[in-house]
Order: structure tokens, then sequence, then C-alpha cells
């Protein structure tokens, strides 16, 4: 059967393996030493979403994510792998979130898209690792939801068959579809960028992505497909109130960069005489037997 | 009203271990505030099994749901029994395990009831809050700690007026144990059919294996890790090697286990394993905050790195300039020579 599927995608810092660079000496974050990157497990997401188009080739691709203009760029990298089109949900009104109101807005986009058989995300996002707003999303739209996904065995009848990952072991479940599914990183890798689809795709863009002296406005007329739908708050018919800091039940106190408790601690080189010398100290004390 | 609520994780009728360590902590956070604790055990044929595993902790009321299929855990049926008791009892807190059910869980109950929810928190305090934007003053609120932006940070999360102010907790991170205060320990068995429709049970769990964990490094005395620095699969097997002959098990870091080095239940961290054991062996670990909040409360650490600079070196007892190549196949020989 053809789906519907909307792909959520997150741009991230990389917050993966960050050098000492990664923090200013205010001891905030230094996001220009740390590159955006479509987040690895929305990726396994996007895997899974178009396998499930490769065995129906009316399955229809979309990715959906929010975030400032930029964040066109995930968009962009879906449809190079193989997503159809995206959308991109930009307003100054939706900053500030924390998941709920994120979820609400994702439910809302959802919403307006219409028609969506599956949701489909990454199970968490590196910069926050809450893996809550695939639950939030699905809750919001009144839908079951089925996370830590390692792979969509099948959709048949309605029904899909998951093979998920649980504490110490794996299940297998079934649930109908509307659904929303939240794919774990063990999940098979995505595939490549088709180099095809580059060039095809490489001026895809959002109205604010795209200068005022824009060149290609000629060739956006031409090919529609070009042309990302961009949406704001009002566009999908959002309730402010529901979005960005204002619809945010969470608030952060403070933040710290972390001071360790330094201790003193002794340096040895990794010479022989140190390394035996330490081993020995060790026994002579009992803390190893 | 206005209690503190955890929720219990059950396999089969057994209650983990991570719920035992949050009834703990929640029984200190009850105290605090003068008000009760009470938990929540949802499962099939669990009557009679969960209650010795859950009043000793300190609980003053504990609700037994007993029904057939609700378990193994399925998302809607757990969150309709949650939702529907937390709007008659009105709880303040409600803490979960960062488990996959707790983090499948927490969030769809959040969202229910529009209250906040932060997960993975390291630590967990009483304390007021002001709100600079509206003035706004409160007292006695749930400070939900938590390393953020991939551990570069830790950021302290409150929720001042939405209930509960809910939170997860990885396991290991409290320490369980049995309550020797006084507490009520009643128990209550309400009608499954008035808090969940039978519309609610249309996942279906197929099939549900879970096996016995492959190793104990929640519990190890001694825990050699790795990370970054170590290079490659092939040099963990070093680490192996140095852990065997001190009896103690292998951890990674978040770093290693996304190079795929090591497993991923070997990965220790805020959002990993927590480990307190009395020697932990850093090799080649820079020491990011989301690493140290699972390794701090070690007895001796000893860090192996060829940068003198490692954040790590920081909290050492003992540091080893050196590469991790150079340096653990020399622990492993002198160990062997001089013990016993």
């Amino acid at each position: 059967m053809s789906l519907k599927i909307v792909v959520l995608a997150k741009q991230v810092p990389d917050t993966r393996n960050v050098g000492k660079d990664a923090m200013t000496a205010e001891g905030t974050v230094n996001r220009a030493a740390l590159p955006a990157i479509f987040n690895p497990e929305d990726l396994n997401a996007l895997e899974q979403a178009l396998r499930l188009k490769e065995q129906d080739a009316d399955t229809f691709v979309g990715i959906l994510t929010m975030g400032p203009p930029r964040a066109g760029e995930v968009i962009r990298e879906g449809m190079f792998r193989g997503a159809d089109t995206g959308w991109l949900l930009t307003d100054r009104l939706f900053a500030g979130a924390d998941t709920l109101a994120t979820s609400y807005a994702l439910a809302t986009a959802i919403k307006k898209i219409g028609g969506v058989d599956l949701v489909i995300g990454g199970r968490q996002a590196i910069d926050g690792d809450t893996a809550q707003v695939g639950p939030q999303v699905a809750q919001k739209l009144g839908l079951n939801q089925v996370t830590y996904a390692e792979e969509i065995l099948k959709i048949e009848n309605g029904k899909a068959t998951i093979r998920r990952l649980i504490d110490g072991g794996v299940e297998v479940v079934e649930a109908p579809l509307p659904l929303v599914v939240t794919v774990n990183g063990s999940a098979a890798e995505c595939r490549p960028a088709n180099a095809k689809r580059v060039m095809k795709y490489k001026y895809a863009a959002c109205p604010l992505e795209v200068a005022p002296e824009d060149t290609r406005k000629g060739l956006r007329e031409e090919r529609p497909y070009l042309n990302l739908t961009q949406w704001s708050v009002a566009d999908v018919d959002g309730d402010p109130q529901q979005c960005g800091l204002s619809g945010s039940p969470t608030k952060v106190k403070e933040v710290q960069s972390i001071a360790f408790q330094a201790k003193e601690s002794k340096t040895l080189s990794g010479s022989d005489a140190d390394v035996e010398g330490l081993i020995k100290e060790l026994l002579n004390e009992k803390i190893i037997g | 009203m206005n209690n503190v609520f955890v929720y219990i994780e059950i396999e089969g009728t057994e209650v983990r271990e991570v719920s035992q360590e949050l009834l703990t902590k929640g029984r200190k956070l009850a105290n605090e505030l003068g008000v009760e604790l009470h938990a929540i055990a949802i499962g099939t044929g669990i009557k009679g099994k969960v209650e010795d595993q859950v009043l000793p902790y300190g609980v003053d009321k504990l609700f037994v749901f007993d029904a057939p299929e609700l378990f193994p855990y399925t998302s809607a049926p757990h969150t309709d029994i949650v939702v529907n008791l937390f709007k008659e009892e009105q709880p303040q807190i409600c803490l979960m395990g960062a488990t996959v059910i707790g983090r499948d869980l927490g969030p769809r109950v959040s969202s229910s009831l529009t209250s906040g929810l932060t997960a993975d928190c390291t630590q967990l305090e009483i304390g007021p809050y002001d709100d600079k934007k509206t003035g706004n003053h409160y007292d006695n609120l749930l400070y939900q700690i938590r390393p953020a932006f991939g551990g570069n940070i830790v950021a302290t999360i409150v929720n001042p007026d939405n209930r509960p102010q809910m939170a997860t907790v990885r396991s290991g991170v409290m320490q369980k144990a049995l309550y020797d205060g006084s507490c009520k320990k009643d128990v209550v068995y309400p009608e499954v059919s008035k808090y969940v429709s039978p519309e609610a049970f249309v996942v279906k769990v197929l099939d549900h294996h879970v096996e016995a964990a492959k190793h104990n490094l929640k519990g190890a005395p001694i825990v050699v890790s790795g990370g970054y620095g170590v290079g490659s699969k092939e040099g963990f097997e070093m680490l192996f090697e140095l852990a065997k002959v001190l009896h103690g098990e292998v951890g990674g870091s978040r770093a290693a286990v996304d190079a795929g080095w090591i497993d991923n239940d070997r990965q220790i961290g805020q959002t990993g394993v927590t480990v307190h054991p009395k020697v932990y062996i850093a090799c080649g670990i820079s020491g990011q905050i989301q690493h140290i909040a699972g390794m701090q409360d070690s007895g001796i650490i000893i860090s192996i790195n060829s940068d003198p600079d490692a954040p790590i070196n920081k909290i050492a007892d003992y540091v080893i300039t050196g590469t991790v190549e150079e340096v653990v196949p020399k622990l492993v020989k002198y160990y062997k020579q001089n013990s016993k």
C-alpha cells in the first residue's frame, strides 16, 4: 500500500567528540566551533521511510523540520537521499521551545499536512538527548507510538510490525496506522546522497533562504519542486500561547559550565618505573587485590 | 493531593532496581516537603508479588493495577492509568526510570497533562525559584539537574506552574536503601477498567524477549573504561585483558560507543550506565561532563591520557601521561608480576 510518511528531522550542533574549544571562556557554548548536522538518529528514521518507499513508488516521504531558516539544509539533505519534499517550520514565536512546545508545533504542522499514515523520527536528538518529542507528538495527535524501533518489518492491512529494543532485550510489536515511530541509532544506516538527486535538488530552498538578489528566480519559476514549503505559526493555525517559550512548562533556572572539583592528583609518566610504582602502591594499600 | 509519586517498572513480577532507587530518592524529597510517598505498580499477575519489593523503601501508599494485557508494557494502557490516577491524586512530583519504558511513558503522560518533564536527571533537589520575567516567587520547587548540550554544560530545570513536576533518572544514579523511618505502607487495588478503556489495547506485543545482563558493570568493583583515545576496536581488547586480570568490567565513553568499538550497553555516562566502583581506570577518555556524570563517585580514579590537560585529569587521583597502547599493557604486566 502506498503511504504518506512524514520524517521528523532536526538540525543539531554536532556535540559528539567536541574538543576543548566547544566552550567559550565565559562558559557558554561556542556554536561556531560546532558544525550543524542532520541529527544522526533522524537519518536512521529516514532510511526506514525510504525502504517503505522502495516497496511502493507511490509512497510519499516528506521531511518536517523546525528551526531557523538555515535548517532548510536538513530538508535538502533528506531530498538528496531520497525524500520527495519537505516543510520548514520557522518563526520567532517558535523560539525557546521545550519538548512540549516543540511537539505542539510539529503536531500542528502534521495536521496541516493532513492524511499522514506514518510519522517517523529519530529516538532523540544529540543536543538534548531527551527522547520526548516523538511520544509527545503522538499524544498531541492522538496516535499510537512505537519507540526505540530498530526495523519496520512490514506494513500490511493497515498495521505495522516493528522490531524494537527494550531494556535487556528485543520486542516485536504490531500497531495500527496511523502511527508515530521513533528509531534507534542501532537501526540500519541511512543511504548516502544520490548524485542525480543532488544535481536536481541542490537549489531547492525555502523562501527565507533565498536572497533578495537571487539569480535563480527563473529556475525556481520553471521548476516548482525547488520551492520548499515554509510555515509560520499562523500558517499552521497554531496558538502562539502554546508555542516557543510561552508554551514551555519547563524553565531553565540556571546553566553552569562545569567546574570539576579538582583533586590533588599524582602525575606519572608512562615509564615502566612509574607504572610499576603505581601498581605496587595500589596493591600495598589494598586498593586492588 | 500534592504527594510525591514513583512509577514502578516491572519485568514480569520483578520490580526493576531503578524504581527502588527512585523510591529512596522520592522518600527523601517527600520528607523534605512534608508530604507522602506514593507508588504506582501496573502489570499482570503482580498482586501479592510486588508489594514486598516496593513498600520497604518508605512508601506510604501503593496503587496496584493488576489486569490481563498490562504486561508486557504498551504505551496507551499505562499512560491512561497514570494520567487518570494523577487527575484524581494531583501529585506535585512524579519520578520514573530513564529506561526504555520510562522514556516512552513519561513524555506521553506529561503531554497529556501539559506538565513539564526533564529527562535523565543526575540530581534532584528542592529549592526556591524567582521568575525574573513575571516577578513571581516560588518555594519548594523540584530542581531537575542534568547535563545538557552533549554534556558540555549542566542545567537546572524547574516547572514553576504545571503539575506534576516530572523527571526521569537513569538506573544507578540514585542509591537504593531500605527505609528505617515510619511510613503508612497502605496498599490499594483500584479497578483497572475505571482507568483504561478497551480501545487502549490496540498495540500488540507479538514477541518479548529479555536476557539477563551479559555483564555486571553497575556492580563491578573495578571498571576499566575506554574513550576515543583507545583508537580502535582492537585497542579495546587490551582493556578487556586488563579488566580480566583485575577482576573488573569494561566500559566505554559515548565517543567509543558511537565509533562502534564497544557495545552500547557498556556506555558509561549520563545517557548510559552510572558506576560507583572502588577503582575507575579511564583510558583515553577526555572527560566530557556527560561521561563524568556517570563515574564521578568512583573511589580512586586513574586517568591514562596522552593529553596532560584532558579535563578528566582534574578529578583523577592518578594521572598517567602516555598513550593507552603504551601504558595499559604495562599495567597488566606489572600487576601480574607484583600480585600474590
